[in-house]
């Protein structure tokens, strides 16, 4: 069965269930908004100082960034994510053109290579490249889920996976990895042999030892000084204000001062600045100075229910384009989420990289909003068409 | 594998396998999570909290000025000024060295030094300690802080202080006691000796400073404030302690006689003492060339410092009167005589034929200035200083007994030996004996062995004795007071800054040595006609002072040349001081250390003199 016209679709529906978004995954949505209810309130905590006189600075912001968001999630929740797989050729040439477009930007502007400049925010266009990349690779394996046994299957994927991860890691680490995380995940859902993966990491550890070890000896500096450092950091804590294990260990110490149930106002850790970034990367350290075991946990149930609901409309998807979408936001989220929080607590290498939904920042809330309006979608329409059997069978 | 790409995919078992790996992964992950923020927050939150309250307090301290000392009259010798200094902290320093050396240069303009001074200075200083606060400049004035503290931003890591400095309002007089005060080295945070000091904190290290440390180092304020990331103090302060100035020395020192002695030795090479012959009490105890103690108040130059070791600057920091090494000439035959009337050797009356020369041995031994003094009974001897009277002392005790007669009195009166004056690194000196110069004949480091004739050098205080003023002092202070060989201190008492007493630092005597009273009579009479007597060594120097002292002159034959030494009791019959002085290269010692004595005296007893000193011509 091909793809249904959208607009078919919602009129098919609509004269036999009531308004649409009743099939949305209503539980899933509850953790999205307790997560963005909880980001607003420790963002607002944590930077009122930061901006003198204007106390609320960064929270306006996060919630201009949160509504503009979630609009986005409940306008693409509505729309047919299968078309989008006839679209596979362009979504990837904006991936790759967008990355591309940041770096020639950046290099006029001596930006960072990072972001676009745009005025009201800075546009970080490897977030969005996320949500391209899921769809791209999606469509990929969708057309050769025949030959999905076929070595050649699994080095395309991975050969249109590592493009753009290689050209977001030379600039940055963390969401570059993601990129690698979700071309895993998608082939791990479509059915791809274990001997694949075995092959797989055996070639990511030999391109691991040469980075790391080999070409330094040969004087090529692959990645840079400072994300060596950050990479190594959390084997060894260090007083030194100036490097990053630092940063780890002073979010080693606002988390466990928290305590309990957190020092509210008395949070030194984030208030003082010991703790840097701490609303965008070190949030999660924020949560837990101000809010304690208490609110860690909170916020960590709310992460736990989003996936698991993520992982339930996997199984429920009506097509595999719509399992593998859903597999690379769960693969996305997965990603961020532990190795976010995982560096905060110390057991995870920092490597810059934002807490989906709670870090401060428009192109990542934006782009997670994106991932969950496409969940939405396959989950809606996945009930709509059990919904339609169930009817066809019942008369 | 699905027929229809298209299709819905029912649940196959690989499907439901794959997607039940990673719901696994997702719940270890969590339970895992869990578990170390469980770990982290509840179990090691009270630690954590700990860390985050250390990170956020600092405590900054406030140096607490050191405790005056004062003369004797209460008269300040070392008092405290406020400095303003700029410091540098290593800790906030720019980790790159081209940052840093651009916030050199940048403060060398406005302190107006050169940018590698201030470098090497900075380096310097972190190398003998690494983590205190380095002294750029000191004295700097409220402009420039006022500068600095205004444009912050461009001195990272700099920071004005308002320090406490020792000030020295009698410059050079003194100097060689007080000694100085430095911020305390980590050998010394080791060492356990200042058990109550912190890093930064200002101790003694030398002299008076050091030896009275625990009194004079004040107790250090703090204030505790809480501070952000930058060390930027942030909220009102938490918590302040005020500083506590450290205690008021008084010294037994009198600086009127302090004074006249350093006058009486001005271009000279010397050192004298003043000294209470009951109690030890030191009135008065210099050396010359002196320097002003403000010199290390301030930072200096390696050069600057060396030029104060310096020979040809004739070594201003030496202390003379404690760490000179000379042979104490004809003043040692109070010593001498002493030891041949307990040894025996000869009676007060006994008559000997001195005829200007003897020989012993193959050796002629003749007296100083080739004087012919017929014959001499002891206060005779003493008098007009017969050599050859103690020559043949010396000669007769080297063959009796163990032949260690003179030097074992020696040792009794505490000539080459520490005398346990309140002042570091005194020199003991030597007291010649046949083990130790035949030891140093084995070691190739002389060319005889022990012979009479060293025996009869030795007598009269030539050849190998070495002592100082102060072992001089301390031995005719025991004739004079019957036999108590003092403790010679410079501490008097411990008072508040009002001068209440806290507390008196007795010196008991370091012992007793018993001497007959008729022979230490006679000693004394010798000693008296020395000084008042017609034919006497001192008479032309003392006939005309205004009070009755007694004295004995001495002439040490060095490489360098005469030495001069001079040790008077006074005021006679019942002697209340001793003072010794000598001059290095100052001829006889009638010639030049017997003047500076009656100087010392005329101060010292607070008489008028008006009479001429003259110098005497007596050639001993």
């Amino acid at each position: 069965m091909q793809a249904t016209p959208l607009g078919a679709t919602v009129r098919e529906f609509r004269d036999r269930s009531g308004p649409s978004f009743v099939r949305i995954d209503v539980l899933l949505l509850a953790a999205v908004l307790g997560l963005t209810a909880c980001s607003f309130y420790t963002i607002g905590e944590a930077t009122r100082d930061d901006f003198a006189g204007s106390p609320h600075h960064f929270l306006y912001r996060q919630i201009v960034f949160a509504a503009i968001g979630l609009c986005l999630m409940l306008v693409i929740s509505r729309l047919d994510y299968t078309r989008l797989r006839d679209w596979k050729a362009q979504i990837y040439a904006v991936l790759i053109g967008g990355i591309v477009l940041v770096f020639a930007f950046s290099a006029v502007t001596n930006g960072s290579g990072r972001a676009i400049e745009l005025g009201f925010f800075e546009l970080q266009f490897s977030e969005l490249g996320k949500i391209l990349l899921i769809l791209a690779l999606s469509a990929v394996i969708v057309d050769r889920v025949r030959q999905i046994g076929d070595r050649r299957t699994t080095a395309i994927v991975m050969l249109l996976a590592l493009i753009p991860a290689l050209l977001v890691i030379s600039q940055d680490l963390g969401s570059g990895m993601v990129y690698i995380s979700i071309a895993l995940v998608i082939l791990f859902v479509a059915g791809t042999p274990w001997t694949h993966f075995a092959a797989l990491g055996a070639l990511a550890a030999t391109a691991v030892a040469i980075v790391l070890i080999g070409a330094p000896a040969l004087g090529v500096e692959v990645l840079q000084p400072y994300q060596q450092d950050r990479l190594t950091a959390f084997l060894s804590p260090s007083e030194d204000p100036g490097k990053a294990s630092y940063q780890q260990l002073q979010s080693q110490v606002a988390i466990g001062a928290g305590g309990k149930t957190g020092r509210g106002d008395q949070a030194t850790q984030t208030k003082l600045d010991f703790l840097p970034e701490h609303h965008t990367d070190f949030i999660f350290s924020v949560v837990g100075e101000e809010f304690g075991f208490m609110g860690a946990a909170l916020v960590l149930s709310l992460f736990a229910l989003l996936i698991w609901r993520t992982l339930r409309i996997l199984t429920m998807a009506k097509d595999l384009f719509g399992t593998l979408i859903v597999a690379g936001v769960l693969a996305m989220l997965m990603h961020q989420i532990f190795i976010n929080v995982g560096m905060t607590i110390g057991i995870m290498p920092i490597t810059g990289i934002t807490l989906p939904l709670m870090s401060y920042g428009g192109s990542s809330v934006i782009a997670t909003f994106i991932a969950l309006g496409l969940l939405q979608s396959v989950h809606a329409h996945a009930r709509e068409t059990a919904f339609a059997k169930g009817r066809d069978l019942a008369i | 594998m699905y027929l229809d790409p298209g299709d819905r995919p029912s649940l196959t078992p690989q499907l439901a396998m794959r997607v039940a790996i990673l719901g696994g992964i997702a719940l270890l992950a969590f339970a895992f999570v869990f578990f170390r923020l469980w770990y982290l927050q509840v179990l090691s939150g009270d630690t954590y909290r700990a860390e985050a309250n250390d990170n956020r307090i600092r405590q900054i301290k406030v140096q607490a000025p050191r405790g005056e000392i004062v003369d004797r009259d209460g008269r300040v010798l070392v008092e405290n000024r406020v400095a303003l200094a700029v410091k540098v902290s290593p800790k906030l320093l720019p980790d790159s060295e081209a940052e840093r050396r651009e916030v050199y240069a940048r403060l060398a303009r406005v302190l107006d030094m050169r940018p590698r001074g201030i470098e090497r200075r900075v380096e310097k200083q972190l190398r003998e300690l690494p983590y205190a606060m380095a002294t750029v400049k000191q004295d700097v004035d409220y402009d420039v802080v006022a500068y600095l503290l205004e444009h912050r931003a461009d001195f990272p890591g700099v920071e004005p202080e308002r320090v406490f400095v020792r000030q020295y309002p009698q410059g050079e007089t003194g100097a060689h006691l007080f000694g100085y005060s430095r911020e305390i080295s980590q050998e010394q945070l080791d060492s356990g000796r200042f058990p109550d000091a912190t890093m930064g904190d200002i101790v003694g290290k030398d002299g008076i400073e050091a030896q009275y440390d625990r009194f004079l180092r004040g107790r250090n304020g703090a204030t505790r404030v809480q501070v952000d990331a930058l060390g930027r103090v942030r909220g009102e302060q938490l918590k302040a302690w005020a500083p506590e100035q450290g205690r008021q020395l008084r010294l037994a020192l009198d600086l009127d006689v302090q004074e006249a002695g350093q006058a009486a030795l001005t271009g000279r090479l010397g050192g004298f003492v003043a000294m209470d012959v009951d109690s030890g009490e030191v009135v008065g105890l210099g050396s010359a060339p002196s320097f002003d103690p403000n010199f290390f108040s301030r930072p200096f130059t390696a050069a600057e410092y060396k030029a104060l070791e310096s020979e040809e600057a004739g070594k201003p920091l030496l202390n003379r009167a404690i760490q000179g090494n000379y042979p104490a000439g004809s003043t040692f035959k109070l010593v001498t005589a002493t030891a041949a009337l307990e040894g025996g050797l000869i009676g007060t009356g006994d008559v000997v034929n001195d005829g200007g020369s003897i020989r012993i041995g193959d050796i002629d031994f003749i007296n100083a200035g080739r004087t012919v003094n017929g014959p001499v009974d002891l206060r005779r001897a003493l008098s007009v200083s017969s050599d050859v009277y103690f020559y043949l002392l010396g000669q007769e005790a080297d063959s009796s007994g163990d032949g260690l007669l003179i030097q074992r009195w020696a040792h009794k009166l505490g000539i080459g030996r520490e005398t346990g004056i309140d002042l570091p690194n005194e020199q003991i000196g030597r007291v010649p004996t046949p083990e130790w110069r035949n030891d140093w004949y084995e070691r190739g480091l002389t060319k005889e062995r022990w012979t009479v004739g060293h025996n009869v050098n030795f007598s009269i205080g030539q050849g190998d004795l070495l002592t100082n003023p102060l072992q001089m002092a301390i031995a005719y202070a025991t004739i004079a007071n019957g036999g108590k060989v003092v403790k010679p201190h410079l501490g008097l008492r411990i008072e508040d800054s009002t001068g209440r007493v806290l507390q008196e630092l007795a010196t008991p005597p370091a012992r007793r040595v018993d001497v007959a009273p008729e022979y230490r009579q006679a000693i004394l009479d010798g000693l008296y006609s020395a000084a008042n007597e017609p034919g006497g060594t001192s008479t032309p120097v003392f006939e005309t002072f205004p009070v009755e002292i007694a004295g004995k002159t001495g002439t040490a034959e060095t490489p360098q040349g005469d030495q001069s030494w001079y040790v008077a009791l006074a005021p006679y019959p019942n002697p209340r001081y001793v003072v010794a002085a000598t001059i290095e290269r100052g001829g006889f010692g009638a010639e030049t250390a017997a003047p500076a004595v009656r100087q010392i005296l005329t101060a010292l007893l607070d008489v008028d003199d008006d009479g001429e000193v003259l110098a005497g011509t007596a050639q001993d």
